[in-house]
């Protein structure tokens, strides 16, 4: 049996375990209400950029010369992945999750003959992905540094995209981010950028007809072109926010949990501190009874 | 006087929504006014100021880098980057962001053309701050 000294030290490191975790969980809360807000303030803009997209792309999409950030290159053998996850840990399965899900997808388009290239945004992902798929690296974003993950950081994971495409080195892209779906709930997701997946025209009928009433300045296919890498930047950013929001979420309940299981810790140590000490009382009054008894 | 739903959002934000008399924005191909009941559009802004009118006065001139509006009859949705209110902008910041265009548009030249062009009309959007900015 452990000494009392040994146990009353444990006792005291497990009370000041919980005391980290117990702030993490706080501080995690709160920024998770930042990372919410901001992820609310985003949705706006995206609603909008949507709308002018579908009534753009329905009008240009049947062209031939339809840009190739819309219809991709026509091709399906090389499948880049943009893989978003956090840059810290201590976050339960959080990167685990995302890691595993880009896993499973690549061995999956692998098993079909396809090529994967990876770009992997946030640390975390980055090094779980490597250890297997290191060869698959197109390249690696973080922004560990920041404080605030901004719209001009999205903007730079977009242009790399954009670069890539413009090089030829991919023919689909797809993002896979945790989507948020509550706090204590977030869903690996693949979502798919080039070609882009656009609304179908049969679901929201009513919805294209006052639309296709638009005036174009400039041309169609000029306004497009530009609002397309800004719509793909769009899409990081929100899969960014999300994950942000997802990270905290996660933090929190992984935070509470191990709060949780530091107080429990601390019952049984507790209990058996005082099981030992009584132990140690009624040996010591045993060991003098018997002492004067023998006298 | 009628109004119109002004809408000003950035990817971060939404910045402004109010009703407003008229607007005027810097649409690719000119100048634009626009009034309550204005024939559906979707125009590409350049660089330049968008001024706001309520109660037949200009109320709110903001700049703009560029960005996207879409006008229907009841509503005026502009989607752009940041804005900044005219009289925020200084010459000294303007003319740093020419310089720097003027850098990327010289490393540009041998890019491709779309990247040429890219390149030219973040000059041109950092000379329209620089006037707006002389203006204020």
């Amino acid at each position: 049996m452990a000494s009392l000294k040994s146990l009353r030290m444990r006792i005291n490191s497990v009370k000041s375990t919980r005391k980290i975790t117990q702030a993490m969980k706080m501080v995690a809360a709160a920024k998770l209400r930042r990372a919410q807000s901001r992820a609310e303030a985003a949705r706006p803009y995206a609603e909008r950029m949507e709308r002018m997209l579908a009534s753009l792309g329905t009008a240009v999409a049947g062209q031939p010369d339809a840009p190739r950030l819309l219809v991709g290159t026509g091709g399906d053998a090389v499948h880049l992945l943009v893989v978003i996850s956090g840059d810290r840990g201590l976050a339960g399965a959080f990167n685990t999750n995302v890691g595993r899900f880009a896993r499973a997808r690549i061995r999956e388009l692998e098993s079909h003959g396809k090529t994967v290239k990876i770009l992997a945004v946030g640390r975390k992902g980055a090094t779980y992905l490597k250890r297997e798929f290191a060869s698959r690296f197109v390249g690696e974003m973080s922004f560990a540094g920041k404080k605030v993950v901004g719209f001009e950081d999205a903007t730079e994971v977009a242009a790399k995209v954009t670069e890539l495409l413009d090089q030829g080195a991919f023919d689909v892209c797809s993002l896979v981010y945790n989507r948020f779906r509550n706090v204590i709930s977030q869903v690996p997701t693949a979502q798919q950028m080039i070609p882009a997946a656009l609304p179908e025209a049969g679901d929201d009928a009513p919805a294209a007809g006052p639309q296709a009433l638009y005036e174009y300045e400039p041309a169609e296919d000029q306004i497009l072109a530009a609002l397309l890498p800004q719509n793909l930047a769009v899409q990081i950013y929100r899969a960014i926010l999300e994950t942000s929001a997802g990270f905290y979420g996660s933090q929190m309940t992984a935070m509470d949990n191990a709060t949780r299981n530091a107080g429990e810790m601390i019952n049984k140590l507790t209990l058996n501190y005082n099981r030992t000490r009584q132990a140690n009382i009624t040996r010591e009054l045993i060991e003098i009874i018997s002492g004067a008894e023998a006298l | 006087m009628a109004t119109f739903q002004l809408e000003f959002v950035s990817p971060e934000k939404l910045l402004l929504s109010r009703p407003v008399e008229m607007a005027s924005l810097p649409a690719a191909e000119g100048e634009m006014g626009v009034l309550p009941g204005h024939a559906p559009m979707i125009v590409a802004l350049r660089g330049g100021v968008i001024s706001v009118q309520e109660g037949g006065q200009t109320t709110e001139r903001l700049f703009v880098a560029g960005g996207f509006a879409e006008v229907t009859p009841t509503r005026v949705t502009i989607l752009a980057d940041d804005a900044t209110p005219v009289a925020q902008l200084s010459r000294a910041d303007a003319e740093a962001r020419i310089a720097e265009c003027e850098a990327a548009l010289a490393a540009a030249q041998d890019g491709t053309p779309e990247k040429r062009d890219a390149a030219m009309d973040r000059l041109l959007s950092a000379r329209a701050m620089l006037e707006a900015a002389e203006a204020a």
